[in-house]
């Protein structure tokens, strides 16, 4: 096989890869918020559930969700969803992997809306009571203060760790080679065991790094676009 | 008939009772200065005026309208944020909005509240920043100014909504000592026939020189109140004398 014939075929499983990482940060990010609200809540129970569903979320290692994911509802009630997709899919439109890919973008979702919730929480908590007091004695309205005042300061704070976390995100989308997605690494074993060929795996890095250092330069440009003032 | 009539006002935290009872009224145009050891209850005083913190008892009424009676405790956000407009408040630490320039420090309250017409709003704010001298600083953020200039855009924040009673919570107290003057000058400023405020402060000799009267506070209650000749002056109480003593003692 060709240079370009190996990356082609790799870039094949990066598209899945790039896929999981845009759906997770699309709908991850979003809904992120409201666990953040609840964990803040002043109802107790509202809090206690969010902070035990933040607490599973992130004390179960992502692979072992992904296999909770895939394998509880035929388990549990007979019925193996996401293969049944995954058959009709291919029977009906000739798609591979549709119900194994919607089991990773759920599990991957729900376990980086945790994080980024834990993210909010902190960032939201960080900005000082003054900055809300000021906004009272203004006559300002609470919806007001959040929105005018302390939302883009808490922007400002997150972004740091949220960088972080995009970038953690990219690396774990290798996680769903565990149910046998073809992502990038997934891709590279099949040559492996297939084509006795070893040094794609080690190619994979590259795409990783490429990739992780555009990243790297959009994100360093929104923090660089909050520079303008300091709190 | 006063601006102001404060009776009975109580507040308590936990077990901890900080206000006792505090009565006082204040006619248009008079500058109350209140001062008093840490812990004698003169932020929390501030704050329940402000309606930052609700007191337990008591009642505040404004130009002759109660706006808070103590015995009916359901009061409502909307409620609270209209009390909230007839008093301005300025605090020991600026608390400036850090994403906004000088004059939308100024201008966001009366925008946000639709008070008049942009353009209204904006010649409003210019005229105050340029009252506390700031005029070359209207566009540059608060991290971009010295914490004596902060405060004076907290000033004319604070103006922007024309209280009808304008606090100032130690406006000087998170201040090096050469700051200290331009605030104290732009406050003494403000003073007319037209604005009446209420400043805790720490500046004995500024407190002398603005004031038309004083309380002094200690543990809760009003100690001693009257003219600043009576009570700098002529201390009837022992506890004021003491802490006078103390605080000149300092200087």
């Amino acid at each position: 096989m060709s240079f370009l014939e190996v990356t082609s075929f790799l870039w094949d499983g990066f598209l899945i890869s790039l896929l999981i990482f845009a759906v997770t940060l699309l709908c991850g990010a979003p809904l992120g918020l409201p666990i953040a609200f609840c964990s803040m809540s002043k109802f107790k129970v509202i809090k206690s559930i969010s902070k035990v569903i933040v607490w599973i979320v992130r004390g179960i290692p992502l692979m072992l969700q992904i296999f909770i994911i895939y394998y509880v509802p035929g388990l549990l009630f007979k019925f193996p969803l996401f293969s049944q997709i995954d058959r009709y899919m291919f029977m009906n439109y000739g798609v591979a992997d549709a119900g194994r890919i919607t089991a990773v973008l759920i599990a991957f979702t729900l376990n980086y809306a945790c994080y980024f919730s834990e993210i909010y929480r902190g960032g939201i908590e960080s900005i000082s009571r003054g900055q809300y007091e000021a906004g009272y004695v203004l006559g300002l309205t609470k919806s007001q203060i959040f929105r005018k005042i302390v939302l883009k300061q808490v922007i400002k704070r997150i972004v740091p760790p949220m960088s972080n976390e995009i970038i953690t995100l990219i690396k774990d989308t290798a996680l769903a080679n565990c149910i046998v997605v073809c992502e990038i690494i997934k891709q590279a074993k099949e040559l492996a065991a297939t084509k006795a060929l070893v040094w794609p795996l080690f190619y994979t890095g590259v795409f990783y790094l490429v990739f992780v250092g555009i990243l790297t330069i959009v994100l360093g440009k929104v923090e660089k676009k909050l520079d303008y003032f300091r709190s | 008939m006063s601006v102001l009539e404060v009776k009975n006002i109580k507040k308590s935290f936990g077990k901890t009772e900080v206000l006792k009872g505090i009565d006082f009224s204040l006619e248009k145009g008079e500058v109350l200065v209140i001062i008093g050891s840490s812990g004698s209850g003169k932020t929390t005083l501030l704050r329940c005026l402000n309606f930052l913190e609700i007191a337990d008892e008591g009642t505040i009424s404004v130009d002759g309208k109660l706006l808070f009676d103590g015995a009916k405790p359901d009061i409502n956000d909307r409620k609270i944020r209209e009390n909230r407009l007839h008093f301005g408040l300025v605090f020991q630490n600026f608390n400036l909005f850090p994403q906004y320039t000088v004059i939308e420090n100024v201008k966001l309250a009366p925008t946000l509240l639709k008070k008049a017409s942009d353009a209204e709003i904006e010649e409003k704010a210019r005229n105050l920043i340029s009252r506390v001298g700031l005029s070359e600083k209207v566009d540059n953020y608060p991290c971009q100014l010295s914490g004596g200039q902060q405060q004076r855009v907290a000033i004319a924040r604070a103006l922007a909504l024309n209280p009808d009673i304008l606090c100032f919570d130690e406006p000087t107290s998170a201040l090096d000592p050469e700051l200290t003057g331009e605030v104290l000058k732009v406050i003494k400023g403000l003073k007319s026939k037209d604005s009446t405020m209420i400043i805790v402060t720490h500046e004995m000799e500024f407190a002398k020189n603005v004031a038309d009267k004083v309380i002094f506070m200690a543990d809760g209650v009003i100690e001693e109140m009257g003219t600043p000749e009576e009570v700098f002056d002529n201390p009837k109480s022992s506890k004021t004398r003491s802490f006078l003593n103390k605080a000149y003692e300092n200087i």
